[in-house]
């Protein structure tokens, strides 16, 4: 679970580790059922659908400030996102 | 003189200026206020917004399909200026800079946006109780759930207070809340409808779709929003029909199967008696019904969580308090993601963890890839199938609406009312649910039906059958 938690970047509480662990215990033994089908028929997991490839053209995009003004933290002059002290902290 | 209640009937009486579009937009604003406060259907109503929009609508009149309807968006499609949250609490104070597709589409169709729908976080759930903004209730009793994870636009159609709805679904989050609450909701073909400006769940299964009280309307709006769009890569280039042609009761030569074999397990008495009648009405239209089988349709639920929530992981990670959303303070960079995606309610905490789990290092292959495998042989019993019947029929959901607060302890129990939509989603095919009568209880029952790629325009005109043959009464 903490392995797990940590690879998602999710902060559990202890009430909600211990409930996880049985209900995803739970839930990953009824996908278990998954695993008993025979699969040599099918070569490699199937695209989606039919994904076009388009011209690597630029277009407008939205303007940096309007996307700054969602952040929770930015420096609009600058033009950055802010975050804590990432080195030397 | 009382307006009309059909998007159909609005369009005219709007167009021939017998109704004005701001009377129509007031009377769905006061249908709001009368019932919302107790089914909990909106999250935001855009009052201003949607009567500046009528009366610009009026003083312009254009020639557009849904001239004057008032619509309701889940709250998961982007709107610019207007709050989107996602049912999330990450996301309580976020106001997109652009919108989706769809409400682009909408806006040249001359419709107008009433508000926001209430829905399962990030569209994680099937009975709209794991919204973080409380739960919305059903029509028809308020002590049940309406279905999710759209419950909230499937409720503000089925209650009256718009007649017309967008919701998504990722493994039956239309067809479902639209089979609990009594009305028609489809899950378009995958790639009809674009999904640009949809907060994605899972990329490979998410589609938007409407909701609607009639055929008609549902085909109007359905083909008011479907069409290519650059701006989504897997968005079909197949020219889009008129949806609404050949709504004319005559199925003759249709050939509609029935997987009888998955018919045990589950289904409720009440609504396998309900789906029988169903079935008789396809056939008095002309339709034959005969059996088939679909061998590996029991696995599309576990193939569907392992899939949708390896998806949703990897799509959620954006959730990261630095970009946009809230932010937890924290005295460290690592610190701010932990505690901001604290914040996300406990079943996409669950998802997120499934969906990594199955995504690590040692169990990619086991889970991940060996789901995607049996999608496609999922798939392949659908194409089997399609070379000897058109449509395929099923109850959309094994039992009617079931209490609040009856599954929210229990994911798997929950998990399972989705155990006949979510194979649909995962094919890539279009499905729709057509009322098709009333337990003893009065609680609605939902007629599934799902054909080959792109074929929307059987699905539509087998509803219209069905409406016409089990007229289901209303719930306001």
């Amino acid at each position: 679970m903490e392995r797990i938690a940590t690879l998602a970047r999710l902060e559990l509480t202890p009430d909600e580790t211990a409930r996880f662990a049985q209900q995803l215990t739970a839930i990953l033994a009824y996908a278990d059922q998954v695993q008993q089908v025979d699969t040599s028929a099918v070569a490699a997991p199937p695209a989606p659908a039919d994904s076009r490839m388009r011209d690597d053209a630029p277009v407008p995009s939205l303007d940096r400030n309007v996307i700054l003004e969602q952040a929770p933290a930015a420096d609009q002059t600058a033009g950055l996102f802010k975050v804590p002290r990432v080195i030397g902290s | 003189m009382s307006l009309p209640e059909t998007a159909c009937e609005i369009r005219a009486a709007v167009a021939a200026g017998t109704a004005s579009a701001v009377e129509v937009c007031r009377d769905a604003l006061s249908r709001i206020a009368r019932t919302d406060a107790r089914l909990h259907a909106f999250l935001h109503v855009d009052e201003a917004g949607a009567l500046a929009r009528a009366a610009e609508l009026d003083r312009e009149r254009p020639d557009a399909p849904l001239l004057g309807v008032p619509v309701a968006l889940k709250d998961n499609i982007c709107t610019a200026g207007v709050r989107t949250t996602a049912g999330s609490r990450v996301l309580e104070r976020y106001v997109p800079p652009y919108s989706a597709a769809v409400v682009e589409r909408l806006h040249r169709a001359g419709a107008v946006v009433i508000g926001k729908t209430n829905c399962d976080e990030f569209a994680m759930g099937s009975s709209t109780e794991h919204s973080a903004f409380g739960p919305t209730r059903n029509p028809w009793a308020e002590d049940r759930i309406p279905g999710g994870s759209s419950g909230g636009s499937a409720v503000a159609v089925a209650a009256g207070m718009v007649p017309l709805a967008l919701g998504s679904e990722t493994g039956g989050s239309i067809r479902q809340p639209a089979a609990l609450c009594g009305v028609l909701g489809l899950k378009p073909t995958y790639g009809r409808v674009s999904r640009y400006g949809l907060i994605a769940f899972g990329s490979s299964l998410d589609q938007i779709g409407p909701f609607a009280r009639s055929t008609r309307d549902l085909a109007a709006l359905f083909g008011a929003i479907a069409g290519a769009d650059p701006r989504d890569a897997t968005s079909a280039q197949e020219p889009v029909p008129d949806y609404t042609a050949r709504l004319d009761g005559d199925l003759s030569g249709l050939r509609v199967g029935v997987p009888r074999d998955l018919l045990s397990a589950g289904v409720e008495p009440d609504v396998r008696s309900a789906f029988d009648a169903g079935l008789s009405a396809l056939e008095a239209a002309g339709a034959v019904v005969r059996d088939i089988v679909l061998p590996h349709a029991p696995l599309a639920i576990p193939v569907y969580y392992l899939v949708a929530n390896a998806e949703a992981s990897s799509n959620l990670a954006r959730f990261d308090g630095v970009r946009y959303g809230t932010r937890a303070d924290g005295a460290s960079l690592h610190d701010v993601y932990y505690r901001s995606r604290a914040r996300f309610g406990a079943e996409v905490k669950r998802r997120i963890m499934i969906g990594t789990f199955v995504l690590s290092a040692g169990y990619y292959d086991a889970y991940y890839v060996k789901a995607q495998k049996v999608r496609a042989l999922i798939r392949q019993d659908y194409d089997a199938a399609f070379r000897d019947v058109d449509l395929v029929a099923l109850p959309t959901t094994p039992t009617p609406a079931f209490k609040l607060g009856e599954r929210t302890e229990d994911p798997l129990q929950m998990y399972l009312s989705d155990v006949f939509t979510a194979a649909a989603n995962l094919a890539g095919l279009p499905a729709i649910s057509v009322p098709c009568g009333l337990t003893p209880e009065r609680l609605p029952v939902g007629l599934q039906l799902t054909a080959r790629p792109f074929d929307e325009p059987s699905l539509f005109r087998s509803a219209h059958a069905v409406e016409t043959r089990i007229p289901v009464p209303r719930a306001y």
